[in-house]
This record gives structure tokens, C-alpha cells and sequence, in this order.
């Protein structure tokens, strides 16, 4: 597989009133065509920024990309805002954590996607309109004909998000970015909805990313899972490797505090003692050292680099956990 | 799931809380009446924690407005320690007030912006006049530091400087502070971080020992609520489908509905190819709620029956009641 998306040491560090806010710190990650990758992290952790950057949604003065974001070869990060924008719908798309914000309120929902095919795809008002009702039924809204004429509140959280989903595939892209896209739903309603992306991305053939702070969410539908924390990446594996065999104490930690169906009842649930670290600080040694049960003089003192173990898993340890 | 019947609760001897039929109604557009709590019968013992389970759109948070009378119910009644506080008026709800607290999916939008954490803490014990002033102080620092907050370091800082986690915890000490009988929690980790949401629970579950409480927790997400309850109710469009001790329910949903959210959360792990019986599409409109059973338009298992006769809760064994004319084996 060749790679269509190459993030390549990329650091976004914002200009703040407390100093630089260094929210992400040197990731590398690729991802190939058609596959699906899970990005997992707190908040804080510095994966919406991230994936945010990719797709050259931050930019000005108070920003400061440093590294590559490739697209098929073609740098990203030196684009301008016109020329990205080319990009955006067509090879690039994102869905948002909240439908409703990402919506414009006062349009009905159909001629509201309909704008996006006129202007992007270059389609007829009346081409437009027929292919909205084509993708609503993709995303199995129920009733098209009647939604379109709805506007975004009408609908409850799972509708819109679905709408999102269309919108975001109108121009079939190559790589869709989803930042916590089941977040604000229903467990009942996530499930559909990732059982729905799951489906279009293999009938569309694109890549995706998920970005959540639930591994439960992440287990199925991706091939591959990177672990994110205070900016950096500090286990990546395929996504059966990472679960089988997790070797950084935070991964293990993320998947702990998971509720589950199968603990006993009012049994006491493992939860991350303190909280992610301070971005502007000036960080020393490995990041989730304080917070670390395992945590040893070294680990305060020297940054761990990232180890490479084979099979496409590498973690960010000195003391990995498990091993074989 | 019409789920009607009051079979399920218990003696009321120590019942902290007793709903009978409650019905909560909001006025529809065209005049009619929409009911989003149609007939809920509910008990809190001493010391239990009672969640109540379902989609959005059930009825789970506006039985829990209905309890807490912060909207009006339209019949049956609510008693609180043995008093029907459905029935109160002016001073004295306002007496019952401080025995039962709530606290909010939304943390930081339910502090106000403008106040400094001990003020927000401290400013129930000066509405009710409790304490002199260096009692009240130390009710505060002693509150922060239960649910594991520094007094020092948080006390002279406004909700706005702290994360969803940090604001949920001051919440509760909040509601806390005037040592309520019963706790309403709704939805109270839904907006945090997994890796939060297992401190919250664990604070919660605390303070309940600490200051012997009772829980109501509401929440969409079974995988929650077995972690934190001894009873759940399963409610779907304003009725309850199936009320089981908590361990005994996610092992053996009966009713469809159950089965259908037990089978919704997500499992960590990709090798568990779980039988996943996805609930396709979503509740119907409690305007024109279906005959019947109110599950049946999305259960598998419906029959004419299900659309005919509204199915009463009956129990099921250990523990285990359910409204379905068809349940699980």
C-alpha cells in the first residue's frame, strides 16, 4: 500500500499570553489509502489540533507549524488558505464532534447541502438537489424527501450527524477525518453510527481517521491505532496487536478506566490519578511520568524516544510493559 | 414496553423515595398534552443508587425534574421521607428543598461563571442561615477536599479556570452541602473523558458512603450504570420496559429493548466479533406515542398482541421484572 497521507513531524505550537502553548510535539504518522486509523487521547492530549493542522484549518499569526503534512506527495502545511481550499470536500473532509454548531441553523437542511455541490462539483442547482436525497439515503436518513426540507434542529443528534456524514462525503474524499463523531450520542445511536462509517468507507473506498478519547470506540472499524499524549504519539500498533499486547503504561491505563459490561457491579473503577500535563511548561522527562505507576528516576529525568518493536507497533517507554 | 404496574416496588419502610404513577405532561403545539412521563412507578431505599437507563427523548430527565419539582407533574405523587412533595406549595417545598440535590450533565454552564469556588460552595449554607461564618468556612474546605479538590489551591478561582472533570467535582460538593438525603445525577459523566469519568464515579460513590446518601443516576450508557448502581430502570418513551438488580440485567436483558442497548456499548476489543444487535432507527414521538407497547414498532419480536394490549410489568425472577409480552429466555 502506498501512502496517501504523510504526517511528518509535525509540531503546532500557539502564541499564548502564558507563552508557547506547545500542543503538538513531533508526530509522524502515515496512513495509506483506504485504511482506517484511530486516534486516542485525553483532552488535552493535543489529537484535535492535530488533526485539525492536518487538514490546514489552523494557520495566522499566532500559530507555528513546523514539519510536513503531505497529501499524495503534495506539501499541505505551505498552502495557501485559497489554494487548501481546492482541496477541502473534494480529496480532504472532516465531521465534527457537534452537529449542531457545525450546521448553519437558519438554513433547511437541503439547500444547505445542495451549495456545497453547486459550488464545489460545479453541478446544476437540479443535479445538486437529486444527489442530496442520493446521499441522505447513503447515510440511511430515514425519509429523505422529507428531511431536506427540515432545518438542522428539527432533527435530533443522530439525524444531524448523519447529515454531517453526507456532507462530508458529498465529493467523495480520499481521506475523512471524524473528531469525536459519537461523542454527543446515544450509545444506541453510536453504534449506528459507526457501523455506518465503517460500511462507507468500504463502499467509498477512502481512508479515515477517528479521533475519541474511547478506545471501547476504536476496537472495530480501524486497522490501525495510535495512542496520543501531551502532544505526542506514545504507542502506535495495529489496532489487534495494540489490544493484545499493549506495551505503554497509559494505553494500559486508557483501557482500564473503560466502564465495562462484563466488571462486577459496584466494584471500584481504575481511574488516572491527576491530570494531563501543562502544555506551555517546559517538559523534561517522559510526559506521563507523574501520572505513571511504574515511573522511575529516569523516566523524570530523560525523554523516551520512540521505540520501534516490529510489526508496525512502536512505543514511547523506557520500562514498556508485558514483552515477550 | 408499556410497562405499567407497580409490582416492582417494594415496602415502603425504608424507602427513601416512592413514585406512584406519575404522569409529567408538556403542552403540544396545538393545545393537546404531550406526555413524557406516562405512568412511572419508582422506589430509592436507604442507601441504594436506582439508575434510570434509556435513549434520549425517554422521559429519564424530565422524571428526574419531576421529582425534583423544578417542573410540575400532572398527577400521581412523589414522597420524599414519607411526604408527598408532588402535592407541596411555596414555603413548605421550599423546606423539603434541601433534602434533595441534583447535579447536571453540563458542569461548568451549572456554576455560575461570576463566583469563586468557595462562594459557590459556601452559598447554600447562607441562603438556609446554617453555621456562623468560620463554620460555614470550614463546611467548604471540608467538602473541596472530600471530592478531591485542594481548598488552597481552588477555593479564590472562578469555574471557568477548571476542566469538565474539576467543575463536576465541585458540583457536587455543591450539592452536598447541605447533607441531602437524595442525590439526582443527571448524566453526570456523559461530556467527560473516559479516563475522568472513573474518578467521577468513584467520587460519587464515596460521598454515598461518606454521607449516606441515596443515588438517582440517569444516564444513556449501561456500561456506567452497572459500575455505579444496585437497581436499574430501563425506561423508553415515557414507560419502563424492565427493572432488574444491576449485574443480573446486563447478563440477562428480557426485554428486547434492554438487549438491544446492553448489545450497543462498545467492547475493547477487536477480537470479540460481538453479536450486535444494532437498533435501527430511532424512538417515535411521544405525541402520538404507538398502541400497545410503546417498543414495539422497533422490536423484533412484536407481534399483534404487542400492538393491542399494553404489557404489565411482571416479575421474572431473581429480582428481575419486565413489561414485554414476549420477553427473552
Amino acid at each position: 500500500m502506498s501512502n496517501l497521507f504523510d504526517i511528518g513531524d509535525l509540531r503546532i505550537t500557539f502564541d499564548t499570553k502564558r507563552g508557547p502553548l506547545k500542543a503538538v510535539r513531533g508526530v509522524t504518522l502515515s496512513i495509506a489509502k483506504g485504511e482506517s486509523v484511530g486516534i486516542v487521547g485525553e483532552s488535552g492530549s493535543g489529537k484535535t489540533v492535530m488533526s485539525r493542522a492536518s487538514m490546514g484549518l489552523l494557520r495566522g499569526r499566532r500559530v507555528k507549524r513546523e514539519g510536513s503534512v503531505k497529501l499524495n506527495g503534495v506539501e499541505l502545511l505551505t498552502m495557501t488558505a485559497k489554494e487548501i481550499r481546492e482541496l477541502w470536500g473534494k480529496q480532504i473532509a472532516m465531521v465534527f464532534q457537534d452537529p449542531m454548531t457545525a450546521l448553519n441553523p437558519v438554513r433547511r437542511v437541503g439547500p444547505q447541502m445542495a451549495e456545497a455541490l453547486v459550488k464545489r462539483m460545479g453541478m446544476t442547482k437540479e443535479a445538486a438537489d437529486a444527489r442530496v436525497l442520493e446521499l441522505l439515503a447513503l447515510v440511511r436518513l430515514p425519509e429523505p424527501d422529507k428531511q431536506v426540507v427540515k432545518y438542522p434542529h428539527q432533527l435530533s443528534g443522530g439525524m444531524r450527524q448523519r447529515v454531517m456524514i453526507a456532507m462530508a462525503i458529498a465529493c467523495e474524499p480520499e481521506i475523512l477525518f471524524a473528531d469525536e463523531p459519537t461523542t454527543a450520542l446515544d450509545v444506541t445511536v453510536q453504534a449506528q453510527v459507526l457501523e455506518l462509517m465503517g460500511d462507507l468507507r468500504q463502499r467509498l473506498g477512502m481512508a479515515m481517521v477517528i479521533i475519541t478519547h474511547d478506545l471501547g470506540v476504536v476496537a472495530t472499524h480501524t486497522d490501525k491505532i495510535a495512542v496520543m499524549y501531551g502532544g505526542e504519539v506514545v504507542e502506535i500498533a495495529p489496532t489487534k496487536e495494540l489490544f493484545a499486547n499493549m506495551r505503554h503504561p497509559y494505553t494500559e491505563a486508557l483501557m482500564k478506566s473503560i466502564p465495562r459490561l462484563d466488571r462486577a457491579p459496584g466494584e471500584r473503577m481504575p481511574a488516572i490519578a491527576g491530570t494531563p500535563p501543562d502544555p506551555v511548561a517546559d517538559r523534561v522527562g517522559c510526559a506521563f511520568a507523574p501520572r505513571c505507576a511504574y515511573a522511575t528516576d529516569k523516566c523524570h529525568k530523560e525523554h523516551p524516544e520512540l521505540t520501534d518493536a516490529g510489526n508496525g507497533h512502536a512505543y514511547r517507554c523506557f520500562f514498556p510493559l508485558g514483552g515477550k | 414496553m408499556a410497562g405499567t404496574g407497580k409490582a416492582h416496588l417494594r415496602s415502603s419502610d425504608n424507602a427513601v423515595l416512592r413514585v406512584e404513577d406519575l404522569v409529567i405532561e408538556y403542552p403540544g403545539r396545538d393545545g393537546s398534552a404531550v406526555q413524557a412521563v406516562s405512568g412511572i412507578s419508582i422506589d430509592i431505599v436507604e442507601g441504594e443508587t436506582l439508575a434510570v437507563v434509556g435513549e434520549s427523548g425517554c422521559g429519564k430527565s424530565t422524571l428526574a425534574k419531576g421529582i425534583m419539582r423544578l417542573i410540575n407533574t400532572s398527577s400521581g405523587s412523589v414522597n420524599l421521607l414519607g411526604t408527598n412533595i408532588a402535592a407541596l406549595k411555596g414555603e413548605a417545598l421550599r423546606t423539603v428543598r434541601p433534602k434533595m440535590q441534583m447535579i447536571f450533565q453540563d458542569s461548568i454552564s451549572s456554576l455560575d461563571p461570576h463566583l469563586k469556588v468557595n462562594a459557590l460552595v459556601e452559598q447554600p449554607l447562607k441562603v438556609w442561615n446554617r453555621g456562623n461564618e468560620e463554620e460555614r468556612k470550614a463546611k467548604v474546605r471540608d467538602l473541596l477536599t472530600s471530592v478531591g479538590l485542594d481548598p488552597e489551591v481552588v477555593g479564590d478561582r472562578k469555574p471557568t479556570e477548571f476542566s469538565g472533570g474539576q467543575c463536576q467535582r465541585i458540583s457536587i460538593a455543591r450539592a452536598l452541602t447541605l447533607e441531602p438525603k437524595l442525590l439526582i445525577c443527571d448524566e453526570p459523566v456523559s461530556s467527560l473523558d473516559v479516563s475522568i469519568q472513573a474518578q467521577i464515579l468513584n467520587i460519587l460513590q464515596d460521598m454515598k458512603e461518606r454521607y449516606g446518601l441515596s443515588l438517582m443516576f440517569i444516564s444513556h450508557d449501561l456500561s456506567v450504570v452497572r459500575a455505579i448502581s444496585n437497581r436499574v430502570v430501563v425506561m423508553y418513551l415515557g414507560k419502563i420496559c424492565e427493572v432488574s438488580p444491576a449485574n443480573e440485567l446486563s447478563e440477562r436483558p428480557l426485554h428486547h429493548y434492554t438487549h438491544a442497548l446492553v448489545s450497543a456499548v462498545p467492547i475493547p476489543d477487536p477480537t470479540k466479533v460481538s453479536g450486535r444487535a444494532v437498533l435501527e432507527g430511532e424512538p417515535p414521538s411521544p405525541t402520538n406515542p404507538p398502541s400497545g407497547c410503546r417498543f414495539r414498532t422497533r422490536c423484533p419480536a412484536a407481534t399483534d398482541k404487542c400492538a393491542a394490549e399494553e404489557p404489565q410489568l411482571t416479575y421474572a425472577g431473581n429480582g428481575h421484572y419486565v413489561a414485554c409480552h414476549h420477553p427473552r429466555a
